[in-house]
């Protein structure tokens, strides 16, 4: 079986590619690239032209809430949401229900994933039983499970010396420890940020040194202890430049944001709806400035949804009662190429290298380049596809955005997971 | 110019001619107190719901007599032993007794945010009696009626708000309101009590009584409550009133003699206010009380006339 994507602006950051180039998949995996490639006759043939054709799309932070929580999503749901969304592989945080913090649990997502996946699935571990932070998980098992980072996302390990310990532990496995930097002490409470806008409605607030203190005290244990750590769903100016000033001096620290930290400020909390509350939470103007120029500048290596599922029940009522975060498989792509590449904050192959190569290369995944003899996990783009969002209209099983009827410019066009359509082209 | 608005959820919202509209509303029912039969026909045939999800008398009691004085049918929900108790939740609960068609909905929450929600879910008016550390749109009236009366006048008077303004849902209705009223409005407190940007909300800010007093008309204190200590953001209550409490020695050597003590209730007498203070010459606090209800009958009465008004 093979597929020929012909005509296609391609734009593969890690083999320095942008040209127009005909794309042969064979037998699951790209075959060759180049101007008007011949076809066999049972070659199924897609016109491209137009289109920009990128190495899959890679969302290192999400959460597929199986097993445990599948009335929110699923790992059937929330990779069919993944797939619509232009990703061909997503990683699923360990906050389930049973915590993903042995190797029953990875092996059951994992067996899940292959039958009803339709997207590549790469677990997360937790990094304390239980994530109750006091503990460390069996590590070494839940990497040989096929674990690609460890971490408690949704909590911060709170214990120094604790984290320090699972530095070191995970050191020979070559997977990073991901940290959800937010000291619990300085976010007790706390609903919203800490700032003009938590004075005005009365709502708790959390300031952005509660993430910077956290943030400061990894890139310390990482210069330490030689580990990898990952920041993820960086929130704040603060973290941008602690980041920056950790890798100037060689220290193994790499950091992600979501769309929603890149295109909302504290300011849309004022309406109330739930849906602009999540960990960490919006910030101000100045701090969104600066996590683009970070974002820019490769301080910030990727960007990643942390899709967080969760059903209305759990978000119409009382906001300091909500739930913490929202869904972004369905509206990433589209969100960041209308807000970030269109009024040209960012460079198009910023954008693609920050959701393919970066992500790809950090955790040691294969992907993230359209090399032939890879595995054909392709993401096809179309910046002038126009789209009003629709919650009602998304594949996850859950609807918390707060981009619903956002009307955006450039999408997701196509998804090809191993050489197989799982997203076919839009009208 | 009439009443448009559908409810009454912030001081934030209001503009100067509105919040005028309402405080001259309360001042023309006033006399209905002083009748020897207190009641109007005005609201006869309404219904009018207390939704209270948070211990309180004052307000609650304050708008059960406006309500039944104006002939309204008052309901009081209050959350304890009732479907609350049984798991419903808020909106369910709000919801179920929209369906029962009341004109009016009177909710106090422990939520920010909770009146708004409330009107984005109803069709009935809400009227906002607290919602978590937001606001206290009636309490606010109340203190700018009794203000109005004491001092004939908004324009220029100095008001200091004194304790924790952090968690006080009356201290940004009060901002707000005086500033749109053109009034000078100085918040004080330990700076753990003092919220992050608070001056851009019109508010001037100071960390020591002594100053923040000098030159008011009015002293509004705050209520302390006692989980501030436990959670670290005071030492004691006994070092925050000594240097926190007004005392008759504190007014009399740094206060104008003319000046006004008010207080959204209920008073820790010791803490924030020496008894000598809260019962002294100065204070006005009984006469909030009294203003409370003339303020929400009137705002009782805008609200379901604007409702007749639609319908005509």
């Amino acid at each position: 079986m093979s597929l020929l994507l012909r005509g296609g602006r391609v734009i593969d950051p890690a083999n320095a590619v942008d040209a127009v180039q005909d794309v042969l998949i064979e037998n699951g995996r790209i075959a060759r690239l180049g101007p008007s490639l011949e076809a066999s006759a049972e070659t199924e043939i897609v016109d491209a032209t137009g289109k920009i054709v990128c190495p899959g799309f890679i969302d290192m932070h999400v959460h597929l809430r199986e097993p445990g929580q599948e009335y929110k999503e699923t790992v059937a749901t929330g990779t069919r949401a993944a797939a619509a969304g232009g990703f061909t592989a997503v990683c699923c945080m360990a906050n389930t229900n049973p915590v993903n913090d042995n190797a029953a649990v990875t092996d059951y997502i994992l067996a899940k994933a292959r039958v009803e996946g339709l997207v590549r699935v790469y677990p997360i571990g937790a990094v304390t039983r239980n994530l109750r932070g006091e503990e460390l998980a069996e590590l070494a098992e839940l990497a040989e499970s096929g674990c690609v980072a460890f971490s408690d996302d949704g909590r911060c390990v709170m214990n120094a010396g604790l984290y320090r310990h699972a530095m070191e532990y995970t050191l020979p496995f070559g997977a990073p420890l991901i940290s959800h930097a937010e000291d619990a002490t300085l976010s007790a409470g706390a609903s919203i940020n800490e700032g003009v806008v938590s004075t005005e409605l009365g709502l708790p607030g959390q300031p952005a040194a509660a993430e910077d203190v956290m943030v400061a005290r990894d890139i310390l244990l990482a210069e330490l202890t030689g580990a990898h750590v990952h920041i993820a769903h960086a929130s704040t100016a603060g973290t941008v430049r602690l980041v920056r000033d950790a890798k100037a001096r060689g220290i193994r620290v790499t950091a992600e944001v979501t769309p929603h930290h890149l295109v909302l400020t504290e300011d849309a909390v004022r309406t109330w709806d739930a849906n602009t509350k999540m960990a960490p939470p919006l910030r101000t103007k100045r701090d969104v400035e600066a996590l683009i120029e970070g974002l820019a500048d490769g301080t910030i290596d990727c960007i990643a949804t942390d899709h967080a599922p969760h059903a209305l029940s759990e978000k119409e009522g009382e906001f300091d009662r909500a739930a913490f975060g929202i869904v972004g498989l369905e509206t990433a792509v589209a969100v960041a190429l209308d807000r970030l590449v269109r009024p040209g904050l960012l460079p198009l192959a910023t954008l693609i290298a920050r959701w393919s190569r970066d992500p790809a290369r950090l955790l040691n995944l294969p992907g993230g380049a359209l090399t032939p003899g890879a595995a054909a996990d392709i993401t096809v783009l179309d910046l002038d596809a126009e789209t009003t969002v629709d919650p009602s209209r998304f594949h996850s099983r859950s609807r918390n955005t707060p981009f619903g009827g956002w009307q955006l410019r450039g999408g997701p066009w196509m998804t090809i997971v191993g050489g197989k359509l799982v997203r076919a082209a839009s009208p | 110019m009439g009443w448009t608005r559908k409810d009454l959820l912030s001081m934030r919202e209001l503009d100067a001619p509105e919040i005028t509209l309402l405080v001259d509303t309360a001042a023309s029912l006033q006399e209905i107190a002083s009748r020897d039969i207190k009641k109007v026909p005005a609201l006869r045939g309404k219904t009018v719901v207390n939704l209270f999800y948070e211990a309180s008398t004052r307000t609650r009691t304050s708008f059960e007599i406006a309500g039944k004085w104006l002939s309204a049918d008052v309901i009081n929900f209050s959350a304890s032993g009732s479907s609350t108790s049984k798991g419903e939740s808020f909106i369910d609960t709000a919801k179920n007794i929209a369906a029962m068609s009341p004109d009016i909905v009177v909710v106090r929450h422990s939520s920010a945010g909770a009146a708004d929600l409330l009107a984005r879910t109803l069709p009935c008016a809400i009227v906002n009696a607290g919602d978590g550390a937001h606001e206290h749109p009636t309490q606010a009236l109340l203190d700018l009626l009794t203000i109005r009366e004491k001092k004939g006048h908004f324009e220029g008077l100095h008001v200091a708000i004194v304790g924790d303004v952090a968690h006080s849902r009356v201290a940004r209705s009060d901002i707000h309101g005086m500033r749109k009223l053109g009034m000078t409005v100085t918040v004080a407190g330990p700076p753990t009590l003092i919220p992050p940007f608070v001056q851009e909300l019109g508010a001037k800010v100071s960390y020591r009584l002594e100053d923040a007093i000098g030159d008011v008309d009015v002293i509004m204190m705050l209520r302390l409550q006692q989980e501030r200590m436990t959670a670290g953001l005071i030492p004691s209550t006994r070092e925050y009133a000594r240097f926190w409490g007004l005392t008759l020695d504190k007014l009399a050597r740094h206060a104008r003699p003319d000046v006004l003590i008010m207080h959204p209730g209920p008073v820790n007498r010791g803490i924030e206010l020496a008894p000598e203070v809260a019962d002294g010459p100065y204070s006005v606090i009984l006469d909030q009380v009294s203003r409370g209800v003339a303020v929400r009958m009137g705002v009782l009465l805008l609200l379901a006339g604007r409702k007749a008004g639609d319908s005509a």
